[in-house]
């Protein structure tokens, strides 16, 4: 590959979905599109980035973003953010919110629907509780390819055998052949919409959760920076935001803060929370000059 | 270290589980089938037992209802792992008390996951 079409499809790549690839990761360029130069009949990667360069085939401007995404997921994936879900965030919004009943999740980089379905698992143990409840789960990813499987529920045994405890499997799955199928019941618990983190999101409204976990890993400074911003904004003010393993607000921006004692949790500080508005426009209004809840509502404190 | 008894008729079986087991800090000891299994439960109680269900001699099922008679026997944390891939045959397994299930084919990830679910990783 010639170093131009190198910097083409990185600079590409970086504009359409925020990834952005070091040098080192030169070779997925090769391994990942070569698929795709075989789905559209091109002769190989310089061909490829000819065709991106006319800018006239849309499916494959779709193909070769979403081949270059890392959609890896398992159910429960790492399990401490599950369990502060059941055992933080649940019992803490289920008092929070008692007036209200209503409750907002966003898993923002959902990929094939493992970590949006093991939330509503949970949910739904914690049913009894939840009685009179209205409860959204939206799930979105920049990938249509992932959502389709998402929606359609179905795993392979290998999918069901990462992270999900087997009772929960009897319990929420039907098998038919080889393949595993979620029930109807938490599969209705979930919307999917396509969605770019790197472009306004603002429409989507507000949450009071969100899992945003094991993306922001593939974006640089600027663009981690960015998101952050916006999903804090887009965040109750109590709302909590739970990121991946190797991911962290420090250093990015000071309107979130690390959670004193959960690893991967973290909450609104108060500090640049005014123009925290989302790109797109119209939407910064809703933001300046509401007033910030005062700290009692969801007793999850920052730390240090 | 933690103790796991894999039970399997397969010495294939047997050697793949332990490269992983050991690679997750276990002691290991093996049986071929339910009765040799039982005689190593007898003699030392194991934290983990992974086992087949199909085996000569004593299958995996029988020997878990015996096992869980055992002075002692509710300790070890038992984890089915068989090609009987069929949910009514998982929910038989879980009914006679195992805590987990693992269909074959498995690998080293879903074997560390389900150690980590039974609470031994
Ligand atoms: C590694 S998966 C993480 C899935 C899940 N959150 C987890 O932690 O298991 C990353 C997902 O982010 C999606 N993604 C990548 N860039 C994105 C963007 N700009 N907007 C939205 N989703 C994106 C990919 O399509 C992929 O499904």
């Amino acid at each position: 590959m010639l170093d131009a079409d190198f910097d083409f499809l990185r600079a590409y790549l970086k504009e359409r979905s925020g990834l952005s690839l070091s040098a080192e990761k030169r070779y997925l360029i090769d391994s990942r599109l070569g698929p795709i130069c075989r789905r559209f009949s091109l002769t190989g990667v310089p061909d490829l980035v000819t065709k991106l360069r006319q800018g006239r085939d849309r499916a494959l401007e779709t193909a070769v973003v979403e081949a270059m995404t890392t959609n890896e997921t398992f159910f429960f994936r790492d399990k401490t953010p599950f369990d502060i879900f059941k055992d933080t965030i649940l019992p803490q919004m289920l008092a929070a919110r008692a007036g209200k009943r209503k409750l907002r999740i966003w898993c923002a980089a959902a990929s094939s629907g493992q970590e949006p379905y093991s939330l509503a698992m949970i949910l739904d143990e914690a049913r009894a509780k939840l009685a009179g409840w209205q409860i959204e789960i939206v799930a979105t990813d920049i990938a249509a390819e992932v959502l389709d499987k998402a929606k359609a529920g179905i795993y392979t045994q290998f999918e069901v055998q990462r992270g999900l405890p087997i009772q929960m499997l009897l319990k929420y799955f039907q098998q038919k052949g080889d393949a595993w199928h979620i029930s109807p019941a938490i599969k209705s618990m979930v919307t999917f919409k396509q969605m770019n983190l790197i472009k306004d999101f603002s429409q989507l409204g507000q949450f009071d959760v969100i899992y945003c976990r094991n993306v922001l890993i593939y974006f640089d400074q600027p663009t981690k920076t960015d998101v952050l911003r916006r999903l804090s904004a887009a965040l109750a003010p109590d709302g909590v935001l739970l990121l991946g393993a190797a991911e962290t607000v420090i250093g990015l921006t000071d309107a979130l803060a690390p959670h004193a004692s959960k690893r991967g949790l973290y909450v609104a500080s108060g500090a640049g929370r005014a123009g925290a508005g989302n790109t797109g426009a119209g939407n910064a209004t809703a933001e300046t000059g509401k007033m910030r809840v005062p700290a009692g509502g969801l007793r999850i404190a920052a730390g240090g | 270290m933690k103790h796991c008894l894999i039970v399997d008729d397969s010495a294939v079986i047997r050697k793949v589980a332990r490269r992983i087991l050991e690679g997750l800090s276990f002691r290991t000891s093996e049986a071929e089938d339910g009765e040799q299994a039982l005689s190593r439960c007898r003699t030392e109680m194991p934290d983990a037992v992974l086992l087949d269900w199909n085996m000569p001699v004593m299958d995996g099922y029988s020997f878990l209802r015996a096992l869980r008679e055992l002075p002692g026997g509710e300790i070890p944390k038992v984890v089915f792992c068989t090609t009987e891939n069929d949910v009514g045959n998982i929910a038989r397994a879980m009914r006679a008390g195992a805590d987990e299930y693992i269909m074959k084919p498995f690998d080293k990830e879903i074997m560390t996951a389900k150690m980590q679910e039974v609470g031994l990783v």
